[in-house]
């Protein structure tokens, strides 16, 4: 919860107004991953279908997040500012003249913004989707990249 | 059939395994649909990640079991901000209780997702037997 209460203001740093508390759920973690180990651990998540994975490198944002089952033209990507939707429905055939033993997979529709944590450049933004994973890579704005800085 | 309702968040499962896994990493189980009619026992497997050649489908006696190796998706320079799911292998084992004609097992993986066909054996037919005397 805290991380999506982060994601919601894309103005202040991801970073700084939640540290103090960031800090604290970090180190709860700590505390319960030496008693239980990391498998018992479980994810913070917003409750939003589909949860994804926000990472970064120099350049990018990826966000991958888990469609199984899904073609490329039932996904719909859209970005305004920094704020990326994604939205589609997940449709499930149902099968006429069986008879069910298990029923897990759901279909439904589904649609979720995420907020980028800084600028970015909307142009140039892709996205594919294979074996059941949507990638989306988004280049980081020129302001946003890190700079490197020479001491004289 | 409600076919547009909102899809929710679901914790993915951890398979529990009877001894602890050799190599690090986390196993899930994929959530399956099973359903059957007279010719065939059918098996759909969400699989997210998992590369046809990465898929391992094993019938022995009257087990089934599936695999999916999943290799990280992330690059080397990646830094982690959100992450809201794990990422692990598959794997889940099913006992099933028909006879299954084993050279007629098709496999079919998809956009992440697996579609088994189990077709059934024909049944054998009822036989009277007579007692000669």
């Amino acid at each position: 919860m805290i991380t999506r209460n982060m994601f919601d203001f894309p103005g202040l740093s991801w970073r700084s107004p939640f540290g103090e508390i960031e800090r604290m759920r970090r180190d709860m973690e700590k505390i319960s991953n030496s008693m239980f180990g990391t498998r018992g651990l479980r994810r913070v998540h917003s409750g939003v279908f589909p949860p994804v994975n926000l990472t970064e490198d120099k350049d990018q944002y990826y966000i991958r997040a888990e469609l199984p089952g899904m073609e490329t033209g039932e996904v719909d990507i859209q970005i305004a500012g920094n704020s990326l939707a994604i939205s589609g429905e997940r449709k499930i055939p149902v099968e006429e003249g069986v008879k069910y033993h298990r029923r897990e997979r759901e279909a439904g529709s589904f649609s979720r913004i995420i907020n980028l944590p800084n600028a970015v450049d909307t142009e140039k933004i892709e996205a594919k989707l294979a074996n059941g994973i949507l990638t989306v890579s988004i280049p980081k704005a020129e302001i946003a990249k890190p700079r490197q800085i020479t001491i004289k | 059939m409600a076919d547009t309702k909102d899809l929710q968040v679901r914790e993915k499962q951890e398979a529990a395994a009877p001894g602890e896994y050799t190599r690090p990493g986390l196993v899930f189980t994929p959530r399956t649909d099973i359903f059957e009619n007279e010719k065939e026992i059918v098996l759909l497997a969400d699989m997210p990640g998992v590369k046809p050649e990465d898929l391992n489908i094993d019938l022995r006696e009257n087990v089934l079991t599936l695999s999916g190796d999943v290799s990280p998706f992330e690059g080397a320079k990646e830094q982690n901000i959100l992450m809201e799911y794990d990422v692990g292998k598959y794997q889940r084992q099913f006992t099933l209780s028909e006879i299954i004609d084993q050279p007629g097992i098709e496999a079919r993986l998809n956009n992440g997702v697996l579609r088994l066909t189990l077709p059934k054996i024909a049944k054998a037919q009822p036989r009277k037997i007579t007692v000669n005397s």
